[in-house]
């Protein structure tokens, strides 16, 4: 029997829900970039600001039983999933009360509890793990999804392609989601792809494949709560392709000579939390209090992190050797 | 005692595996309607079916990833790589996820996948399908790497390996698919430590794998010579047991290396640095190996057989540090 697929309603309280989740990404992230010059956090970050709308809109649709596989640009992708804000900015300054004790940095947030499976930071690489545990799923008759982010980047790779193969072909309930930003690092879209229209390359592995825009959190929503209530009835793979941008640089060390300022800027107007925000007010589904409460929690909640992760230990170098392999087999 | 081949071993401890733990499952290219492309799994998909015994497309990466990924998702997988060589298409997989998940996770997920593969030359098949890799598998921290050399150890090795939480990589040298022995099941084997399967006391050769038939042949002839030759198994590649070699050495304290891989920055290498490091004023003589020549594997015969460890190299080598 088909369940009816629900409704996105846009309420208040729904949309208090997603500005607040854009802007607790937005916000954290920029105080990432703070705390980089401070020299507080090393080693790469990558920022996903500008992109915020795809990981808010498709964290709606997911179960906390989901999986989540992700990239080395994950920080927004941890926090939806309900990792403290606290363990993934101790992990950033690679303290042990981090979500991965340390060892793993901006580019490898990890938690068990909410099945968040990594940061991954080989391009593609986390696609064919994604599949495994989709196929673990389906073999122990788990009714659960797992979603897996990459960029346009990843398209390039053969475990894209390879990975797609697999999942439609055993029919798999994976969730694919292109964030397609433009730029792998800094080569554009079309100097890497011959053919630059994502969700039709997907489509071609007989798989369903939706284009979406990306900057537009509740077109991302509604495409994710569609392709997610079909992964659900049919156990089969979907393919979300997320048109969005990057307003950042590719990490800390990019000068950007690849692309123009003005593009940027461009970009940067039709903004996922400028233009929700201004439509909400406009339609008064939102009222300027509550942006400014919205923004007070926001801020609450970083400083806290950012506590945490100060009063955060460092691991006696006498275990450095911890976790490469377990202390004994079962 | 049971009369078996390698390969009947290993598809007597898959079979075993998966009639006692219903996670266990076996994938890889051709492991089901071929019958595996050295008939290891060969019968396994009428018993067990498609879902168990999955044939998978040629996606080396795609599917040992999937291995892992099903791995950490609570399943038992046993991935099958056709060869050595192909399996340097999912080289990433390896390394970047199976090898590194427990430490970058802090310790909250672990890999508990089986990835078997068959290696060597020996048999004409040049220079894509004859390499022994298993030392550049070795250099990684996180996995463990086994070769059975025997068909008591092909029948004992996949159920510890299976119980062995994090990624087990089992290289079985391909000349040894058909060769058999009586072996008494059930099989216990260790795989932790090294094993002397012949002892001595005037020399030490330490092998595994493939060349353990050559150089325990080589002992043989050296014995004729009245070298008391003592023949270590590694078994294990990764962690490696110094121990078993140290005490050894603190009685022969003369040794030659066997190993199938390249001499440059190979496993006989590094058995020879900790030997250095650990037994230096033990020694009497030089250390020496016999490793592969540093050609890609040619298919003439002659140039294969000359470029691969010979019973004839390793007794000249044995005899050159016995000064004889």
């Amino acid at each position: 029997m088909s369940a009816a697929l629900p409704k996105v309603r846009l309420n208040r309280e729904h949309c208090r829900t997603l500005l607040h989740q854009m802007v607790r990404i937005r916000r954290f992230e920029e105080k990432c970039a703070e705390l980089y010059t401070l020299e507080k956090i090393r080693g790469f970050l990558h920022l996903y600001i500008g992109e915020e709308a795809v990981a808010t809109g498709v964290m709606q649709a997911l179960e906390p039983n989901d999986a989540v596989v992700a990239t080395y640009r994950e920080h927004g992708h941890a926090l939806l999933k309900g990792v403290p804000a606290g363990a993934i900015m101790a992990e950033m300054y690679g303290k042990q009360e981090g979500c991965s004790r340390g060892r793993g940095g901006s580019m490898h947030l990890f938690d068990a509890e909410t099945r968040f499976y990594g940061g991954n930071a080989i391009v593609a690489g986390g696609i064919p793990i994604a599949v495994g545990l989709a196929l673990a799923d389906k073999m122990a008759n788990k009714k659960r999804i797992t979603a897996c982010f990459f960029g346009e980047g990843a398209v390039a790779e053969g475990e894209f392609h390879e990975s797609l193969n697999l999942a439609a072909l055993w029919r798999l309930p994976v969730l694919f989601v292109c964030e397609n930003n433009r730029y792998a690092m800094g080569t554009a879209l079309d100097l890497s792809e011959s053919e630059t229209d994502i969700s039709a390359k997907a489509a071609s592995y007989n798989l369903a494949s939706e284009g979406v825009d990306g900057m537009d959190v509740v077109a991302v929503e509604v495409a994710t709560r569609r392709a997610v209530h079909a992964i659900r009835e049919t156990g089969e793979p979907h393919f979300l392709e997320c048109r969005t941008y990057r307003f950042r640089a590719h990490s800390m060390y990019d000068p950007q000579f690849y692309r123009a300022k003005d593009e940027v800027e461009e970009w940067k107007d039709k903004g996922p939390i400028k233009r929700f925000t201004e439509w909400a007010l406009d339609v008064g589904e939102l009222r300027p209090e509550d942006i400014e409460e919205i923004e007070q929690d926001v801020a609450r909640e970083i400083s806290e992190a950012v506590a945490f992760a100060e009063s955060g230990t460092w691991e006696p170098v006498e275990d450095l050797l911890r976790d490469v392999g377990a202390e004994k087999r079962i | 005692m049971t009369e078996l081949t390698y390969r009947e071993a290993i598809r007597g401890a898959i079979r075993k595996a998966m009639l006692a733990d219903h996670r266990v499952f076996l994938m890889g290219e051709d492991v089901g309607r071929y019958g595996g492309c050295y008939g290891v799994s060969k019968g396994l998909l009428d018993e067990f079916g498609p879902e168990r015994i999955r044939d998978t497309p040629l996606s080396e990466s795609a599917f040992t990833g999937a291995g892992i990924g099903a791995a950490m998702g609570g399943m038992r997988p046993i991935v099958e790589i056709m060869t050595c060589n192909f399996s340097l298409l999912s080289l990433d997989q390896v390394m970047n996820n199976a090898a590194t998940i427990r430490h970058m996770s802090g310790g909250q997920f672990h890999v508990p996948v089986v990835i078997r593969m068959a290696t060597g030359g020996g048999r004409q098949l040049a220079a894509q399908h004859s390499h022994s890799l298993e030392g550049w598998y070795a250099h990684i921290p996180g996995i463990r790497v086994l070769a059975p050399a025997t068909v008591e150890d092909a029948a004992g090795m996949l159920g510890p390996a299976l119980d062995d939480p994090d990624p087990v990589l089992i290289f079985e040298n391909a000349l040894l698919y058909n060769h058999s022995e009586d072996v008494n099941e059930p099989v216990e084997v260790d795989i932790d430590h090294a094993v002397v399967r012949r002892a001595g006391k005037d020399l030490t050769l330490v092998t595994y794998g493939g060349s353990l038939g050559k150089t325990l042949a080589a002992a043989d002839e050296l014995g004729t010579d009245g070298i008391s030759t003592e023949v270590i198994d590694l078994r294990v590649l990764r962690p490696l047991d110094d121990v078993t070699i140290l005490t050894s050495l603190a009685k022969t304290r003369r040794c030659v290396i066997v190993d199938e891989g390249w001499r440059s920055g190979s496993l006989a290498a590094e058995i020879m640095a900790r030997i250095v490091e650990q037994s230096f004023w033990n020694l009497d003589a030089p250390l020496a190996r016999v490793c592969s020549e540093e050609v890609p594997v040619p298919y003439a015969a002659h140039l294969e057989q000359a470029a691969l460890p010979s019973v004839a190299k390793i007794v000249a080598a044995g005899r050159a540090v016995m000064g004889r």
